[in-house]
């Protein structure tokens, strides 16, 4: 492995999290055998402290009874049981009198008679040889001059000393084991899964946008991560597809009357020299101009407003002033097509907007509705006005600005087909228009945080732009909307 | 009168300026910012033309500069930026009259002239005068002749805003704009159609027609006998 290597292998997630895991195991590992020790061996020191104390009480009984006759019979006694205690009389003079220990180490306690626990090392008689072993004793001088010793061999604690130190030890290697293993699982399972997104990644930012990240049907965190990223993309495929048609239809709708144009243009150059001529193409020729930008324009508009970014100020407005101006305005337009415009509006109707886009929008509907609901030269059955209706109301939190006319209307499978853009149904492509007058005003609706619906009016289209309505009514008069351009009255 | 244009493209200008002088008006040119500044501060001219967006000087700045000197020439914006917000940071700016690119030569022509009369002090009057037509801003009637015609609100704002630009070309734009506040186009002709029935109202009936077509521009209301 190069250093390289090692340092990669250091940094992955895997490698942390098994330090960690390590390091945290351990430390509760070494507080636990810490305490369990500490405790058993208090424990241990106090049940050794009591059998010698219980000992020694018993045995001065025996001596102040019966003399050290009775004393050593009894010590001779105790001392051939079974896990018997360690026990040792002297005499004034030191000789050992009775006992079952060999002897002391030099430098031993039996001079202090002071009762309090000493820890020593004795030699205990097996068979032929003197065996050392550890203990812990209390020397008591007994009256005569007499000294005793009673002690409890410490072998057994210091045997389960070692077994917490061999557990302790067994258990480094269990945590370095177990780190081991996280570190392999959460380098195998999981960071596998890690890589295998960014591997997909990689894939689709390399142009296979159709790719999706793989979902296991666990359940688990990386399945929601790859569900949301998966939505997401397909979100940005859409996108990316509804990109490529307006990119194609942009190609279409524009190019198709820069073709005319040009050609118009060419045919009266190779033709006769005449001014007149020149004039009318020239004429048609900026009437050519001037649909395409009003094309363009509506194009740019929308591509602005869907992405959220129009710029255009949001204010506090009353949407029946702006239905109420728009049909003053078209009031005339409709009676002169041979309709009748029928207005109901019931104010007032807070929203936060743009009157200029809101007006726009109504404007474009109504203007859809006189090509569409009143065609030149047809009359109504029975001579009467065909009506073109707008309607402003609310509905609960919606503001609702309907505009309905009674020509043919759309049928109700084209409904979501026609608020794309350039989609001209069948029966509007003799009439004139870009076929962006739909998704323009879809756009803003959008943008308002609203949304187009289209119905069906029986007869006709009844198309409704549906916009929040605003909250609070008094930002109306704090936000004085800067509208110095209107003409009083 | 004297128009200067700052405006960057050089050809452009150039069609302008030409414009502007068959129409009977003496035109400067300035092709970036700071020579516009200049010529601007020299003075003497009856209406600025002003791109947006111009190099060495942003258009906008120049117009902040004179109106800050207490300059009122009257600035007619030009710009690319067409959006509802782009007018308003315009006009704030101290602009008079805003104008989006691509515009028609009829259309600039129009608003120069109007803006141009804005700065005399004629249209403060409180009645209007047409030949026999005449309109009373203060009462809100219009007669011709000794005969009163009743207008309709609207009507009567459409002729106010014609007759105080009398003898003007005043395009279908501006009356979206002045009359009913509308900053965008819409694709049918509705201000024919309220022109056509004020005409009707006013013209009707009368030898001498003050409400005139005037082809490719506008309209035109004034008393000059053709």
């Amino acid at each position: 492995m190069t250093p390289l290597n090692r340092i990669g292998m250091i940094r992955t997630t895997a490698f942390k999290l098994a330090i960690v895991y390590l390091l945290a195991f351990t430390g509760l590992t070494a507080f636990l055998i810490g305490y369990i020790s500490y405790n058993t061996n208090a424990l241990l020191d106090r049940q050794l402290d009591a059998t010698i104390t219980a000992e020694i009480n018993s045995l001065t009984e025996q001596y102040r009874r019966g003399g050290i006759r009775q004393l050593v019979s009894s010590v001779e006694l105790r001392s051939r049981r079974p896990g018997a205690s360690l026990y040792l009389v002297n005499d004034f003079s030191g000789r050992s009198i009775v006992g079952n220990v060999a002897g002391l180490l030099p430098g031993s306690a039996m001079d202090i008679p002071d009762g309090q626990p000493v820890h020593v090392t004795y030699y205990r008689l097996d068979g032929d040889q003197a065996l050392e072993y550890d203990a812990i004793v209390r020397i008591y001088a007994l009256p005569g001059g007499f000294r005793m010793l009673v002690g409890r061999d410490i072998a057994e604690r210091e045997e389960f000393n070692r077994v917490i130190r061999d557990a302790a030890q067994f258990s480094v290697l269990v945590m370095v084991a177990l780190g081991l293993a996280t570190w392999i699982f959460v380098s195998r399972a999981v960071l596998k899964r890690v890589e295998n997104v960014a591997a997909t990644s990689r894939h689709i930012m390399s142009g296979d946008l159709s790719r999706r990240l793989e979902v296991t049907g666990s359940g688990d965190e990386f399945d929601d991560l790859a569900n949301s990223l998966n939505e997401m993309l397909a979100r940005i495929e859409a996108l990316m597809i509804g990109l490529k048609e307006v990119s194609d239809d942009i190609a279409h709708d524009l190019k198709t009357p820069l073709n005319r144009l040009r050609t118009r243009l060419e045919a009266t150059l190779r033709g006769p020299a005449d001014a007149t001529v020149y004039r009318d193409a020239i004429a048609a020729s900026i009437g050519e101009a001037d649909q395409l930008i009003q094309v363009f324009d509506a194009l740019l508009r929308i591509a602005r407003m869907e992405a959220g970014s129009s710029g255009d100020e949001m204010v506090p407005l009353d949407a029946a002033e702006i239905v109420e101006d728009l049909a003053d305005l078209y009031e005339p337009v409709v009676e002169d097509a041979g309709g009748v415009l029928r207005k109901a509006v019931d104010g007032p109707l807070p929203i936060a907007g743009n009157r200029t886009l809101i007006s726009q929008a109504l404007a474009n509907l109504i203007d859809n509705a006189i090509k569409y609901g009143l065609p030149a030269g047809e009359d109504a059955p029975g001579g009467e006005q065909r009506p073109v209706t707008i309607k402003g109301l609310r509905e609960g939190d919606e503001i609702r600005l309907c505009v309905a006319d009674s020509g043919p209307g759309i049928p109700e499978a084209d409904h979501a087909r026609a608020l794309q853009r350039f989609v001209r149904l069948e029966q509007s492509r003799t009439l004139p228009g870009s076929g962006l007058g739909l998704s323009l005003v879809s756009a803003i609706a959008r943008l308002h945080g609203g949304r187009l619906v289209l119905a069906d009016a029986k007869p006709g289209l009844e198309v409704t732009l549906i916009l929040p309505a605003r909250a609070n009514e008094k930002k109306a008069v704090e936000d004085a909307h800067d509208r110095g351009e209107r003409p009083a009255g | 009168m004297r128009v200067l244009i700052i405006e960057d493209d050089r050809e452009a200008a150039s069609y302008l300026a030409k414009g502007l002088v068959e129409a009977g008006h003496s035109v400067d040119h300035a092709p970036d910012g700071d020579a516009g500044q200049q010529l601007a501060e020299a003075g003497g001219y009856d209406v600025l033309v002003v791109d947006r967006m111009l190099p060495k000087r942003d258009g906008l700045a120049i117009i902040e500069d004179l109106r800050r000197r207490q300059d009122r020439t009257p600035v007619l914006i030009l710009s690319a930026l067409g959006q509802v917000d782009d007018r308003v940071k315009g006009l704030r700016s101290g602009g008079d009259d805003y104008l989006t690119k691509p515009y028609a030569f009829s259309e600039l022509l129009a608003r120069v002239e109007v803006l141009a009369r804005r700065n005399q002090p004629s249209s403060v009057e409180t009645t209007y005068r047409v030949g026999d037509l005449s309109l009373d801003r203060l009462t809100h009637t219009v007669s011709r002749g000794n005969q009163e015609i009743p207008l309709q609100p609207r009507e009567f704002r459409l002729l106010e805003y014609m007759m105080q630009h009398a003898g003007q070309v005043v395009t279908r734009t501006m009356l979206l704009e002045n009359v009913w506040d509308y900053h965008f186009d819409p694709q049918t002709n509705v201000i024919d159609v309220h022109v056509s029935r004020l005409r009707a109202k006013i013209d009707k009936g009368f030898e001498r027609q003050l409400l005139q077509t005037i082809r490719g521009a506008g309209y035109m209301i004034s008393d000059a006998a053709e």
